[in-house]
């Protein structure tokens, strides 16, 4: 009974200070994600409070936190909207791709880790996080401009991108020979294909399944069914993530819509507990070592999605101003960074990627906002040096 | 009069049109039902300069705001513009044979010649409504057509 009491008390402890973080995030109107990796960095292990009774339930509400997280990023789109982003800007996406990986690839190589880290870490250098991007160019009043529909694509091509690089990334982690590793990257991309076609020509048939018109009924059959799909995933070592990620993509339209609804508190729940227990297994005394490789990865990532933004706009026919809102909106790293990076971590990468990434995050989930705030700012005052004279007959103009 | 419609995967729809003096003007339309007026900057078409948050209700009440209004004004233009063109405003009494009944079971047209050209409900307006609109006891029904024509829907819909 004693210890029933102490793991409720820390869950209690730990959910509350949580909701004080989220609070203080919302009042300044920033992203919680690394609040929350802070406070699990203060309460693990080397931290300045280590918590240890509550930890199994920390560990499954990690697992399930990721898989929720997916789940809505694949509910996010459609697999229409998905298809048709690879028609359309198939060539910006790989040039994201290209750019935002490149830097955490050569990083982990020049720091010797390997070929396996290099591929986690090149993941975790490429993501933008979509929940804050969508965030602050709603904050910012952005969702009407013109770059936004080519930033929204530059999201939903890293989405399916992520459906690519997740399995091939656990199966790598997995370290199988040559010959099995084959076999699970086949039937993780058969998989992939399989509910990929489902999704785009039978998605009524999950939505007739699922749909109820009880919202308790709809929660139960979609949690349990992306569950049971993330597990079955698992088992075919596909990663539970990409399972959940694909029942997202599975169900679209209106039933979507009510399914993210009913998830999301979930969602931000298990999610906010994930990013505590990754922070409570980064020991804080790691950090330091790797905070220089840390700070030039971030401002490289700032640089290169500007590169990204900047491109995408420009394909999209918009100016300057707008060019630079659309690379400053996809600075920002968050969820996914540090979901690819704790992959890596339980499958054995090299140990020092857990805090580089966690680092990395902290720095661009803080940074990527803020720069976002500054962009418009940032492109009058370039616009003013470029072109002195309409400038001020503009200043003139306004009252 | 060209709107332009965009995709915003994962939000919803975007339109936006230029108006005649040059300003342009967009809508987010969400697809949990909020809608986002923009208005874009006169200098540079890529940016907004105004960005208003209306939650369903919100956005309806503006939407009656500009659309009432002006199925009003046009009435009043038709008028004007066509001799001999009447405009009737006919209630649909309770205990009338089309109280519950469809707009395309009148015939009003093809009896009258005279069209049905809005309804207005609880303080609100259906424009061009559809044959397969239901009527119903309160509504007030939108007539065009000649003296002769309006006259006869209105026995219509008293008598059937």
């Amino acid at each position: 009974m004693h210890s029933v009491a102490v793991t409720l008390i820390e869950l209690g402890a730990i959910i509350l200070g949580l909701g004080l973080l989220g609070a203080v995030a919302v009042r300044f109107s920033i992203s919680a994600i690394p609040l929350y990796l802070v406070a699990g960095l203060a309460f693990g292990s080397g931290g300045i409070l280590p918590l240890t009774s509550s930890d199994d339930f920390v560990s499954i509400g990690a697992e399930v936190g990721v898989i929720l997280l997916l789940f809505t990023l694949g509910l996010e789109y459609t697999a229409d909207e998905l298809v048709g982003t690879l028609r359309t800007s198939a060539p910006v996406g790989l040039a994201d791709l290209v750019l935002n990986a490149a830097p955490g690839v050569a990083a982990a190589l020049l720091l010797g880790w390997g070929p396996v880290a290099a591929l986690a870490l090149g993941g975790v250098t490429y993501v933008t996080s979509s929940g804050i991007t969508a965030k602050v160019m709603g904050d910012l009043g952005w969702l009407g401009n013109r770059e936004t529909p080519a930033v929204l694509s530059v999201l939903v091509f890293e989405d399916l991108a992520m459906a690519a690089y997740l399995p091939i990334l656990t199966t790598v982690l997995a370290g199988a020979g040559l010959v099995a590793g084959a076999q699970s990257l086949a039937v993780a991309a058969l998989t992939v294909t399989v509910i990929l076609y489902v999704a785009l020509r039978h998605g009524t048939l999950v939505e007739r399944f699922v749909a109820s018109p009880s919202d308790e009924v709809l929660l139960l059959k979609v949690l349990g069914l992306t569950l049971l799909v993330a597990g079955l995933a698992q088992q075919l070592q596909v990663s539970a993530a990409v399972g959940a990620f694909l029942v997202g993509i599975a169900l679209s339209g209106p039933l979507a819509h009510t399914a993210r609804e009913m998830l999301t508190p979930l969602k931000d729940l298990f999610a906010a507990v994930f990013f505590v227990f990754f922070g409570l297994h980064t020991d804080p005394g790691d950090l330091p070592p790797v905070l220089a490789v840390a700070a030039v990865l971030a401002v490289v990532g700032v640089a290169t999605k500007l590169a990204t933004g900047w491109l995408a706009a420009r394909r999209a026919g918009v100016a300057f101003t707008g060019r630079l809102r659309a690379g400053a909106a996809l600075a920002p790293r968050g969820e996914f960074n540090i979901v690819i990076a704790g992959l890596a971590v339980t499958g054995g990468a090299h140990p020092d990627l857990g805090p580089l990434a966690a680092a990395y995050v902290l720095v661009l989930a803080i940074a990527g906002p803020l720069l976002a705030r500054a962009a418009e700012p940032l492109a009058r005052r370039l616009r003013a040096r470029r072109s002195p004279a309409p400038a001020l007959t503009e200043a003139e103009e306004t009252p | 009069m060209d709107v332009e419609r965009t995709a915003l995967p994962g939000i919803g729809l975007q339109h936006v049109f230029t108006t005649r003096r040059g300003r342009q003007v967009g809508v987010v339309s969400h697809r949990n039902g909020r809608r986002d007026l923009a208005v874009y900057d006169k200098d540079d078409p890529d940016s907004c300069v105004v960005t208003v948050q209306l939650t369903p209700e919100e956005a309806n009440a503006l939407a009656e705001l500009l659309g009432t209004d002006r199925v009003v004004e046009r009435l009043a233009e038709l008028h004007r513009q066509v001799e001999g063109l009447v405009t009737e405003q006919l209630p649909i009494a309770a205990g009338s044979p089309y109280d519950g009944r469809r707009l395309g079971d009148t015939r009003a047209r093809t009896r009258t010649g005279a069209s049905i050209v809005a309804v207005v409900r609880d303080g609100g307006v259906v424009a061009s409504p559809r044959p397969d609109f239901a009527f119903a006891a309160g509504d007030t029904v939108v007539v065009v057509g000649t003296g002769e024509g309006t006259a006869a829907v209105a026995r219509i819909l008293t008598d059937g």
